[in-house]
C-alpha cells in the first residue's frame, strides 16, 4: 500500500518543464547551454569582424563596449557554466552508482533559475541597451553617472538570478557525492571526473555568494542611490574589484577544474590504462582550489597595491603551476605505456594537453607583477585567458560531449565528421589566439573599439578575425554532426568505447530512468573495469531486486523562477516614467517586484506545505534488455 | 635560453646596448644549433611579427629603464616556459606516436598506479622554477614600487586621467599641459597618477608598464625614464567607455635645455586671437573651459601651444609632428576636423558640439583652428 | 529503502526522527552546506561594512546615531530565542509534539519581538535624523548589512510559524521532523550572524567610533 500513489507523468513540452530526472535536466541544460554559448559565439565574431580592420566602423564604439561586456558574461556565466553542469548532470550520478541527485527539486530549481536569469541578461539587447561597462563592470564606469542605460541592472539582476541556479546546483552536487555514493565507492576510488565536480562544486558554494554580495551592492547603488562605490558619499570602488575578483577568481577553477576531470577520464580510457598517480591528481585538485581563493589581487596589480601586497600575490599565483604541472605529467604518464586510441573525444583531450600548457605559462608569465604591468589590460592578456578557457575548458567540454554523447543519447555522434571538426576548430583557435600574445605586446590594450593604422595591429588582427571564423565553422560541424546523430536510432551499446573504465558504463546507453536496476557494489577504483578484468560482463549488485523510489515531476521550480524574473525586472524599472500612469504606479511602489517574489515564494510555500512521496517503479516493470546493473 | 636568443635575433637587434646582444648571441650559439629544426618556424614568425612592433610602441623594444628591467623579467619568464613546454611537447609527442593501439592490439597494458619518485621529480622541479621566477619578481616588484617624488633630482609631474583626454602637470614648475607628456632626457620622471572621472591606467608601453589612476581619492606614484630623445606612446589601458581606444597620449622626451625652455615658453603670457571679433569668440566660448597661458578655465585640456604638439584630440596625428607621421595632416586641418563634430571623431567626449551646442560659425572654427594651429612654442 | 510514510505508519519514531531517512539526512547536510554559502555571504558584508564604516561623508557617525541599550535588548531577545529553539529540538527528541510547537512559538514570537525593535530602531533613524540609505557610504553598508539579517530573521519567522501549523496537522514524522531541524540550524545562524553584528556595528560604532 506504500506504493500505491500514482503519478502524473507528463508528455511533450510538459515533461521537460516538470522533469526531476538528473539525465533531462542534463539534456535541458545542454540545450540552454548551447543557445547562450551560440549568443556569446556571434558576439564575439562581430567584435572581430569590427576589429579585422583598422578605424573599422562595422559597430559604434557604444555597441563594441556592449558586445565584449555581453560575450564575456555570456561565456562565462551562461555559456560554460551550464554545459559543465549539463555533463556533471548526465554522469556524475551514474558514476557513484546514485539513482539520481541528492535534491531533485533543487536541480530543476538550479536550472530554471540559471535559464531565467540568463534570459533576463539577454533581454537588455531589446529592451534599451545592453551593459557596457566590461564583464568586470568597474564602478565607477558601471555607476548611473557614467552607464545611462539599464544595461548594468540586467547585468546585475541577471547575475543575481543565474548566480543563485549555479550556487544551488553546486550545494546539490556536493550534497550528492556525500551522500549518494553506491556501497563500496569510497571517496578515494571515486572517479576523477566526480572529484573535480564535487571540488568545483565546494568552490562555487565559497565564491559564488561573494558576487551574490557585489551584484546586491551594485544594484542598490545603481537602483536605491545606495553609496558602496560613489566617492562623493565616501563609497569605494576598489571594493568593487576586491569582491568582484574574490568570485572572480576562483570562478576561473570552477571553469577549468571540470574539464581536468574530463580530461583524465577520457585519456585513460583511451588508454586503456588507470590514471596514473590517481592520489596526486586528487590532492593536486584540492590544492589547486584551495590556492585559486588566495590570488585574486593579481587581478589588480596595477592597483597600486604596494610593492608588498604584489610580491606576494605574484608567488602565490605562481605557485599553482606546481600541482597543475602535477596534472600535465600524470595525463602524459597515464598514456605511457598505453594503446591509445584516437577517437574524436581523446583528440579533443589530445588537443588540451599542449593547447592547455600554453595557456597555463602565460599563466604564470602574468602572476609576475613586475612584467604584468606590461601585459595586464593587453591582448596578451586576453590571448591567455581564452587559451585556458577556450583551448582548455572549451576543447575539454567538445572531448567529454563527444564521450558521453552516446550515454546521453544512446546515440554516436560520427567520428569522421568529428575528426574534422576538431581539425577546424582547434587550428582556428590557434589562428585566433596565438598572434594575440604578441599583438599585446606590441602596445595594443584590450577592450578598444578600433585602433589606428600604422601601428603594426593590421595584420595579426586579420589573422585573428579569420581564425575566429574558422572556429566558428567547427561549432557549426559540430552542430551538424549533431543533427545526424539523432536520425539514427537509439540504443548503442552500454559499454559502447569497450573500454569504459567506470560505473556509468556498465549500465544500459541511456541509462533508464532509475539508472541502475540494482544499487552496483564497488570494489575498487574503475569499478566496471575491475569486473570485466575478473571476467565479469557486469558489476555485483548490493541489493535486491526491488521497488525503487522516484522523486515526483514538479512545475513549481519553473514557476519559481519565474516568479524571480518578474521581481528582477520589477525591481529594475521602480524609478522609470512609462508615459503611463498605471505602469508608472505599478514600478514605483515595489508592487510588480512584490508579484513576483510573491509566486516565488508562493511556491516554496507549496513545496512545504503538499509532502512530495514519490512514486515507485515495480521490478516488473524494468524489463529493459540487460538493465540489470 | 631559447626565449633569450629570439628576442634577442628578433627584437633587439637595432637596440643601442649592441654590445649585450652580441655577447648573449656568441654565448647562445649551441642551443641555437639543437633547435635548428624550429628555425622555420621563429622565421616565420619574424615575418609575421614585422620586428616586434613600434620602437615608440612595443614592449619588445624598450627605450627607457623600467621598461627594459621588465621585459629582461618578461624574458626571463618566456625562457623558462619554453623550456617546460618543450619538456611537456616532447613527451606527449613521443606519446603520441610511440603508444599508438595497433589494429587488432587486445591485450590488456600494464595498470600503473603512480610512481613516486617521478612524481616527486615533476613537484620538485617546477617549484625551482617558480622560485627563480619569485626571486626576479620580488627584485623588481621593489625597484618599481620606489617613489621618487621627494627625489630632488626627478622632475615630479602630476598625471590626471579624464574621459577621454589626460592632464599633465608639473608643480616644481607652475605649468600644466595637456596630451603630450614633455620630459627631460635621462631624467627620472616622478609620476602622481589619479583620475578626475572613472577608472584610467596610463602606459607607455615602450617606456614603463601600467599604473592605475585609482577612483577612489588615492594617489598612485610611479616612475619612468627615457634613456634617449623620442616621442613615446602612451595610451589608457583601463575600459572608460565608448572612446577608451582613442585615449591616446605621447612622451615627448627632450634634451635638458629644451626643456627648461619649454617650461619658459609654456609660462609666457596667452597669445590671444588678433582678430577681436575672433579673440571674444574663443574668449567666450573656449576659455570657459580650456586655458590658454595663463587666462581660461581647468576644465577640458589646456590649449597653450597646442600647435606645436603631436597630435589633435590625441588621435588626429599632425603632419609637422616628429618624425612626420603616416597618414598626418596639417594641424589646422586636424583642427577643423575636430571642432566641426568632436563626437564624431571621439565618441563620447565631453565636450560641447562647437556648432550645435555653442553655435559657433563655419567661419569663427576657420579663424580658431587657424589661431591655435598658429600657437606653438619653440623650445 | 525506507520510505517515509513507512516509517510513519509503524507508528514508532526514531530518536532523532530527523536523520531517520536518507531524504532527512541529505536535507540537513545540504542545509550545513548552505550555511557555509550564508557565512561567505554574511563574510563579504561584514568585509564592505568594515571598509566603509568610518565613511560617513556629511551623515552622522556610527556614535552619534546609535543607542545601545535598544540593541542590547534586541541581542538578549534573539539569544533566549536560540535557547528556545534548543528547548524545542529537545522537545523533539523526546517525542513531544505539543513540548516542541510550544517552543517554536515562543522562538517565533521572540524573533518578532527582535523584528519590531529592529524596526524601530529604523524606523527612527529614517524618521527622526533622516538618515537613510543614501546618506552615506555607511549607511549603505548598514542598512544593508543589517537589513539583509533583518530579512532573514522575517523568513525565519514565517518559515517556523509554517511549521508549527505542519506539526499540528500532519505531526511530528520522519518528513516534518527534518523541516524543524534545519529551521533550528537557520535559526542558530542568524543569532551567531547577530552576535557578529552586535559586536561590529553596535558596540565598535559606539565604543571606537
Amino acid at each position: 500500500m506504500a506504493h500505491a500513489h500514482s503519478v502524473k507523468r507528463h508528455k511533450g513540452l510538459m515533461d521537460w518543464l516538470t522533469t526531476v530526472d538528473h539525465k533531462k535536466i542534463a539534456i535541458l541544460y545542454l540545450i540552454a547551454g548551447g543557445l547562450f554559448f551560440g549568443i556569446g559565439g556571434i558576439e564575439a565574431l562581430l567584435i572581430r569582424v569590427q576589429l579585422a580592420k583598422p578605424m573599422n566602423d562595422f559597430v559604434t564604439a557604444q555597441q563594441f563596449n556592449e558586445l565584449i561586456t555581453m560575450h564575456g558574461t555570456t561565456m562565462i556565466f551562461l555559456g560554460v557554466m551550464p554545459v559543465i553542469f549539463a555533463l556533471m548532470n548526465a554522469v556524475v550520478p551514474l558514476q557513484i552508482g546514485a539513482r539520481d541527485v541528492a535534491f531533485p527539486f533543487l536541480n530543476s530549481l538550479g536550472f530554471w533559475t540559471f535559464l531565467f536569469g540568463g534570459l533576463l541578461l539577454n533581454l537588455s539587447w531589446v529592451m534599451g541597451g545592453a551593459p557596457d561597462a566590461g564583464w568586470t563592470s568597474y564602478t565607477p564606469l558601471s555607476s548611473t553617472t557614467y552607464s545611462l542605460t539599464h544595461g548594468v541592472d540586467f547585468y546585475t539582476i541577471g547575475l543575481q538570478i543565474a548566480g543563485l541556479g549555479t550556487l544551488i546546483g553546486g550545494i546539490n552536487f556536493l550534497a550528492t557525492i556525500i551522500t549518494m555514493r553506491a556501497p563500496g565507492m569510497s571517496f578515494m576510488r571515486m572517479p576523477m571526473f566526480t572529484w573535480t565536480s564535487f571540488v568545483t562544486s565546494a568552490m562555487i558554494l565559497f565564491a559564488f555568494p561573494a558576487v551574490t554580495v557585489g551584484l546586491v551592492l551594485l544594484s542598490f547603488d545603481r537602483i536605491l542611490g545606495a553609496n558602496f562605490f560613489n566617492v562623493e558619499a565616501g563609497g569605494n570602488p576598489v571594493l568593487w574589484q576586491h569582491i568582484f575578483w574574490i568570485f572572480g577568481h576562483p570562478e576561473v577553477y570552477i571553469l577549468i577544474l571540470p574539464a581536468f576531470g574530463v580530461i583524465s577520464e577520457v585519456v585513460s580510457t583511451f588508454s586503456r590504462k588507470r590514471l596514473f598517480g590517481y592520489s596526486s591528481m586528487v590532492f593536486a585538485t584540492i590544492l589547486i582550489a584551495f590556492l585559486g581563493f588566495m590570488v585574486w589581487a593579481h587581478h589588480m596589480f596595477t592597483t597600486g597595491m604596494g610593492p608588498v601586497a604584489n610580491a606576494l600575490f605574484s608567488i602565490a599565483t605562481m605557485l599553482i603551476a606546481v600541482p597543475t604541472g602535477i596534472k600535465i605529467f600524470n595525463w602524459l604518464f597515464t598514456m605511457w605505456g598505453g594503446q591509445i586510441r584516437f577517437t574524436t573525444a581523446n583528440l579533443f583531450a589530445a588537443g588540451f594537453i599542449p593547447t592547455f600548457v600554453m595557456g597555463g605559462v602565460t599563466g604564470v608569465m602574468l602572476a609576475s607583477a613586475p612584467a604584468d604591468y606590461q601585459y595586464h589590460d593587453t591582448y596578451f592578456v586576453v590571448a591567455h585567458f581564452h587559451y585556458v578557457i577556450v583551448g582548455g575548458l572549451v576543447l575539454g567540454l567538445f572531448a567529454g560531449l563527444h564521450y558521453w554523447w552516446p550515454k546521453m543519447f544512446g546515440r554516436v555522434l560520427n567520428e569522421g565528421l568529428g575528426k574534422v571538426e576538431f581539425w577546424t576548430f582547434i587550428i582556428g583557435f590557434h589562428l585566433t589566439f596565438f598572434v594575440q600574445h604578441f599583438l599585446g605586446l606590441i602596445g595594443m590594450q584590450r577592450r578598444v573599439f578600433t585602433y589606428l593604422p600604422n601601428q603594426g595591429f593590421d595584420l595579426m588582427n586579420l589573422i585573428s578575425t579569420i581564425g575566429a571564423f574558422l572556429m566558428g565553422v567547427g561549432v557549426i560541424i559540430f552542430l551538424v554532426n549533431v543533427a545526424i546523430s539523432f536520425k539514427q536510432p537509439k540504443g548503442v551499446a552500454g559499454d559502447v568505447w569497450e573500454d569504459g573504465r567506470t560505473l556509468e558504463w556498465a549500465i544500459p546507453s541511456p541509462p533508464p530512468e532509475y539508472n541502475f536496476k540494482q544499487t552496483p557494489l564497488v570494489r575498487g577504483i574503475d569499478a566496471f573495469w575491475k569486473e570485466k578484468m575478473a571476467g565479469n560482463t557486469e558489476m555485483t549488485p548490493a541489493e535486491p531486486v526491488g521497488p525503487i523510489h522516484m522523486p515526483s515531476p514538479t512545475i513549481l521550480p519553473f514557476v519559481m523562477s519565474v516568479g524571480l524574473f518578474i521581481a528582477g525586472l520589477g525591481f529594475m524599472f521602480t524609478s522609470d516614467d512609462f508615459g503611463n500612469s498605471l505602469l508608472n504606479f505599478l514600478f514605483s511602489n515595489y508592487i510588480i517586484t512584490g508579484i513576483g517574489l510573491a509566486i516565488t515564494f508562493g511556491s516554496m510555500l507549496l513545496r512545504s506545505l503538499y509532502d512530495d512521496h514519490g512514486w515507485h517503479i515495480e521490478p516488473e516493470e524494468m524489463n529493459d534488455k540487460g538493465v540489470k546493473a | 635560453m631559447i626565449g633569450q636568443v629570439v628576442f634577442n635575433w628578433i627584437c633587439q637587434k637595432p637596440v643601442h646596448n649592441r654590445k649585450k646582444t652580441e655577447k648573449w648571441g656568441r654565448s647562445m650559439m649551441k642551443p641555437w644549433k639543437a633547435v635548428k629544426r624550429l628555425v622555420p618556424l621563429f622565421a616565420g614568425l619574424a615575418l609575421l611579427l614585422s620586428a616586434c612592433g613600434r620602437e615608440d610602441l612595443s614592449v619588445l623594444r624598450p627605450q627607457g629603464t623600467v621598461a627594459e628591467g621588465q621585459l629582461g623579467l618578461i624574458k626571463l619568464s618566456i625562457t623558462i616556459m619554453v623550456a617546460v613546454m618543450i619538456i611537456v611537447f616532447g613527451i606527449a609527442a613521443y606519446v603520441w606516436i610511440k603508444f599508438r593501439r595497433k589494429p587488432g592490439q587486445t591485450d590488456v597494458p600494464k595498470q600503473v598506479e603512480g610512481n613516486f619518485k617521478l612524481e616527486i621529480i615533476w613537484t620538485a622541479i617546477p617549484l625551482v622554477l617558480v622560485l627563480i621566477l619569485a626571486v626576479a619578481t620580488v627584485q623588481k616588484v621593489f625597484a618599481y614600487g620606489e617613489n621618487y617624488s621627494a627625489d630632488k633630482n626627478a622632475v615630479k609631474v602630476k598625471v590626471t586621467s579624464h574621459l577621454f583626454w589626460w592632464e599633465f602637470s608639473y608643480p616644481d614648475y607652475g605649468v600644466t599641459t595637456a596630451q603630450d607628456l614633455i620630459i627631460p632626457t635621462g631624467k627620472k620622471i616622478a609620476l602622481e597618477l589619479k583620475t578626475a572621472d572613472v577608472l584610467h591606467s596610463f602606459w607607455v608601453p615602450s617606456l614603463a608598464g601600467k599604473t592605475d589612476t585609482n577612483t577612489d581619492g588615492t594617489i598612485n606614484n610611479a616612475w619612468i625614464q627615457a634613456d634617449k630623445e623620442g616621442v613615446y606612446l602612451g595610451k589608457c589601458a583601463e575600459l572608460c567607455g565608448p572612446s577608451h581606444a582613442f585615449m591616446e597620449f605621447k612622451v615627448k622626451s627632450v634634451s635638458e635645455d629644451s626643456f627648461n625652455n619649454w617650461v619658459e615658453a609654456m609660462k609666457a603670457p596667452a597669445v590671444l586671437p588678433e582678430d577681436p571679433a575672433v579673440a571674444e569668440v574663443f574668449k567666450n566660448q573656449c576659455l570657459t573651459c580650456h586655458a590658454v597661458g595663463d587666462q581660461g578655465g581647468p576644465v577640458g585640456p589646456n590649449l597653450t601651444g597646442i600647435g606645436s604638439r603631436e597630435t589633435v584630440a590625441s588621435i588626429l596625428l599632425n603632419e609637422e609632428g616628429s618624425g612626420k607621421p603616416a597618414g598626418g595632416k596639417p594641424v589646422k586641418d586636424n583642427m577643423v576636423e575636430w571642432l566641426n563634430d568632436p563626437q564624431k571623431v571621439k565618441p563620447g567626449n565631453k565636450m560641447p558640439q562647437p556648432k550645435e551646442d555653442l553655435g559657433l560659425t563655419d567661419e569663427e572654427i576657420d579663424a580658431i583652428a587657424q589661431y591655435l594651429a598658429d600657437y606653438k612654442l619653440s623650445y | 529503502m525506507t520510505t517515509p510514510h513507512a516509517q510513519q505508519a509503524s507508528g514508532a519514531l526514531p530518536h532523532e526522527p530527523e536523520k531517520a531517512t536518507l531524504e532527512g539526512r541529505n536535507k540537513v547536510l545540504g542545509f550545513w552546506l548552505f550555511l557555509g554559502g550564508e557565512a561567505v555571504l554574511f563574510g563579504t558584508l561584514f568585509a564592505t561594512f568594515l571598509t566603509l564604516r568610518n565613511q560617513v561623508a556629511d551623515g552622522p557617525s556610527a556614535s552619534e546615531l546609535f543607542s545601545l541599550p535598544i540593541t542590547a535588548a534586541a541581542t538578549f531577545i534573539l539569544l533566549i530565542s536560540s535557547l528556545t529553539s534548543v528547548f524545542a529540538i529537545q522537545a523533539m527528541h523526546r517525542g513531544n509534539r505539543t513540548s516542541l510547537a510550544r517552543w517554536l512559538g515562543i522562538t517565533v514570537v521572540l524573533g518578532l519581538a527582535f523584528l519590531v525593535l529592529e524596526i524601530y530602531e529604523f524606523t527612527e533613524y529614517i524618521v527622526h535624523d533622516d538618515y537613510g540609505m543614501t546618506t552615506s557610504a555607511f549607511s549603505s553598508a548598514f542598512y544593508t548589512l543589517v537589513g539583509f539579517h533583518g530579512a532573514h530573521v522575517l523568513f525565519g519567522i514565517l518559515w517556523i510559524s509554517i511549521l508549527i501549523g505542519q506539526l499540528f496537522k500532519k505531526g511530528l514524522t520522519v518528513v516534518t521532523a527534518p523541516k524543524v531541524y534545519v529551521s533550528a540550524m537557520y535559526w542558530h545562524f542568524i543569532d551567531v550572524v547577530w552576535v557578529f553584528i552586535f559586536t561590529v556595528v553596535y558596540l565598535l560604532g559606539k565604543v571606537v567610533g
